[in-house]
């Protein structure tokens, strides 16, 4: 039997508006992978450590608040910091498209904005998922 | 009206016309018709969808005349020919000295009242200077951190003159202890203060989710602020309940009406308790609800939750004033309505949405920009909004009735389905014990969540169109609009300014309120007193609250809250 795909869905800084992650997480459970939902408030520091402890293959985080810019990279030094740098880091939320640009050059692996549809995260996922995992058979 | 005999007459002849209809019937424009909240619509309303004949007591007990028990047609006799509603346009972002430059702008361009946004550290009760502020300074509103911070802020505006709001709620008396101390300086009276807070807290564990302390100490100090309001500030309204945060976050139009209602009577239930008397505090209470795009079931609930209001106020509250039984409320345009793709298509759902909330009997209107999906408003976005107001107010003739829609089958048959359909809500939430254990156990937030879902189930399933996103497409589209752009040297500034004031004032006197704030908190006192004195002598908001943190502690969601489904 395949693997399911395990995603680790949070809400960093202090914006307390979930209704997008919640979304996400019932259409990715409803797509057959396993989501652990760590909730709001949470830290990258926190968020890491939550992934690696729960070997996730991806994290997936909401940020609405515009600080956008402060927290993915702090997510991403984490995930340097902890050795989980194959994990995937995806994202949503109000996000200009220059700055979309900008983290995606910076290791965010997708950004999806206003009006994406939970299809288009869970084709992403899926394939991502599965060409990470057969780089890792290869190496 | 129509007797008895009258409406069975007319049954006949309906039955002979949809024998017409039927062959009409086999083609269909929509796949469903219902509204934005998945209630399926008739295809035609008539006498007999809203009385069974016995018209005079319909007639009373769910319509009436405006001004007068239960309100369903508004809270005014004369409603908008003697005063339009307040066009109050919500702002703050940056520095306050930026937030004080738009609000004199807002006010040159006609906006009657100012509406004030803060950023999200002062939701959660962090100073600037905080871990926890990194990044997220001036964002989503202004940065408030102490007393000269607010006096930035209102500099320039009679306080005596200008009606204020401030979204503001688990660090409201903070925040409004601010205010009044503006206020003092500027020589005007606390009784000729004029404003409107938020301070609604249990929609915050319910929807948005920015609470600091646990319900009950939280609740506490609401009621205190009440107290003091009620005897010092009698102008001021004290709370804003809110359903608007509710349905942003995914509820139907009927959750939103209810969770909403049954949040407004528990705090009356909780300040009752307290001992206070029912029609000294809820002449100031007031309503905040959101404008979605199905126009009518919008108008709908506005209706009921006048209705709804008045009824249990007077018969369940024992309220006398007819003053108590009013509910009279600010209304925002959806922003989860918005969409980033063709967003100046945004525009024309505001117009709509707005002119709902004026045909439900708002007292005040906020329009949304058209570039808030993609950042705060744009200067010449929020200019368009405002007017978008006044072409509605003095183009479309749609203030020279009272509530023009009274009577028509259609809204006065949603009008009923919409109390029915919340009524049984408050028999549920009674079951599980209260609104309290209601947020607990999770039951509103997973209702939320499963309706969100399901909207967005439907769209992917093309069973509802969005213009833009998931029909009416345009390939390689370009956003055009400019958009806003927050400087990072907004939160510099900020933090040097938060450290100058916390080095420049009397520190000894800070330390004094802030031990006299403890004491209170652990004891019965009025918190909200207490508050004020810290305000004063430049105590940070951040300092309060970390003070009734250590004595409360904070509150974390439980998770049964946190699932989605």
């Amino acid at each position: 039997m395949e693997k399911k795909i395990r995603v680790l869905l949070a809400k960093p800084g202090l914006d307390g508006h979930d209704r997008g992650i919640k979304v996400i997480a019932a259409a990715l459970r409803d797509a057959g992978m396993e989501v652990i939902y760590t909730g709001l408030r949470q830290t990258p520091q926190m968020i890491v450590d939550a992934a690696v402890q729960e070997d996730v293959d991806a994290i997936g985080v909401s940020i609405l608040s515009g600080a956008h810019m402060t927290l993915f990279p702090a997510i991403l030094d984490e995930m340097k910091a902890k050795d989980a740098g194959d994990m995937i880091l995806f994202g949503g939320g109000i996000i200009p498209d220059d700055d979309k640009v900008e983290l995606e050059k910076l290791g965010v692996a997708k950004i999806f904005t206003p009006g994406a549809p939970t299809e288009d995260a869970i084709k992403y996922l899926k394939e991502a998922v599965l060409s990470k995992n057969s780089d890792e058979k290869i190496t | 009206m129509f007797d008895k005999k009258f409406l069975e007459k007319f049954n006949d002849k309906l039955k002979e016309w949809g024998k017409f209809a039927e062959r009409f019937r086999t083609k269909k424009s929509m796949p469903r018709f219902f509204t934005v909240s998945g209630v399926d619509i008739d295809e035609l309303y008539t006498p007999v969808s809203i009385t069974d004949g016995d018209n005079d007591k319909y007639f009373d007990t769910n319509i009436g005349l405006p001004g007068e028990y239960p309100y369903t047609r508004g809270v005014h006799h004369t409603m908008y020919r003697t005063k339009l509603w307040t066009m109050r346009q919500f702002a703050g972002m940056g520095t306050p000295r930026q937030t004080n430059e738009r609000f004199h702008y807002i006010l040159k361009q006609g906006g009657m009242g100012l509406s004030t946004a803060f950023d999200l550290p002062t939701l959660m009760g962090y100073d600037s200077d905080h871990l926890w502020s990194l990044g997220e300074v001036g964002k989503c509103g202004v940065a408030v951190d102490t007393l000269a911070d607010m006096e930035i802020i209102y500099s320039g505006i009679d306080l005596g003159k200008v009606s204020t709001s401030m979204t503001i709620n688990s660090p409201a008396s903070m925040l409004l202890a601010m205010y009044l101390v503006v206020a003092e300086k500027q020589g005007v009276p606390f009784d000729k203060v004029r404003g409107t807070l938020q301070n609604d807290i249990l929609k915050e564990y319910i929807a948005q989710k920015e609470f600091i302390f646990p319900p009950k100490p939280s609740i506490r100090l609401i009621t205190d602020m009440m107290e003091y309001c009620t005897k010092y500030v009698p102008q001021w309204n004290t709370i804003s309940i809110s359903g608007y945060h509710i349905r942003e976050a995914g509820a139907t139009a009927v959750q939103e009406l209810a969770f909403t209602l049954a949040d407004g009577f528990c705090y009356i239930e909780s300040a009752i308790e307290a001992g206070q008397n029912v029609d000294d505090f809820a002449p100031r209470l007031s309503f905040f609800f959101n404008a979605h795009s199905d126009f009518f079931e919008e108008i709908a609930k506005y209706r009921a939750a006048r209705r709804i209001f008045a009824k249990r106020m007077k018969n369940k509250y024992g309220a006398k004033e007819p003053k108590s039984w009013l509910l009279r409320f600010h209304t925002q345009t959806a922003g989860c309505s918005l969409t980033a793709q063709q967003p100046e298509n945004n525009i024309v759902r505001t117009a709509i949405q707005a002119l709902s909330g004026v045909l439900g009997g708002t007292q005040s209107l906020h329009t949304n920009s058209m570039d808030e999906t993609l950042a705060l408003p744009s200067e010449k976005a929020a200019l368009i909004a405002l007017r978008t107001q006044q072409v509605i107010a003095y183009e479309t003739g749609v203030a020279n009735t009272v509530d023009p829609l009274g009577g028509s089958y259609f809204v006065e048959a949603l009008t009923d389905k919409m109390e029915a359909e919340a009524e049984k809500y408050f028999d549920e939430i009674d079951k599980r014990g209260g609104v309290l254990n209601c947020i607990e156990e999770g039951f509103f937030q997973k209702e939320l969540a499963r309706s969100a879902y399901q909207y967005q189930m439907e769209l992917e399933k093309k069973e509802r169109i969005v213009v833009g996103v998931n029909d009416f497409v345009m390939e390689d589209e370009k956003i055009e609009i400019p958009v806003l752009k927050i400087d990072h040297m907004v939160e510099k500034d900020q933090v040097a300014f938060c450290k100058k004031i916390k080095a420049e004032r009397d520190n000894s006197a800070v330390q004094a309120t802030l031990e006299n704030l403890r004491n209170v908190a652990r004891g019965n006192g009025n918190t909200f007193e207490a508050i004020l004195e810290c305000a004063r002598v430049y105590v940070s908001v951040g300092e309060m609250c970390d003070i009734l943190r250590e004595e409360w502690g904070e509150y974390n969601e439980t998770k049964a809250a946190m699932s989605a489904s």
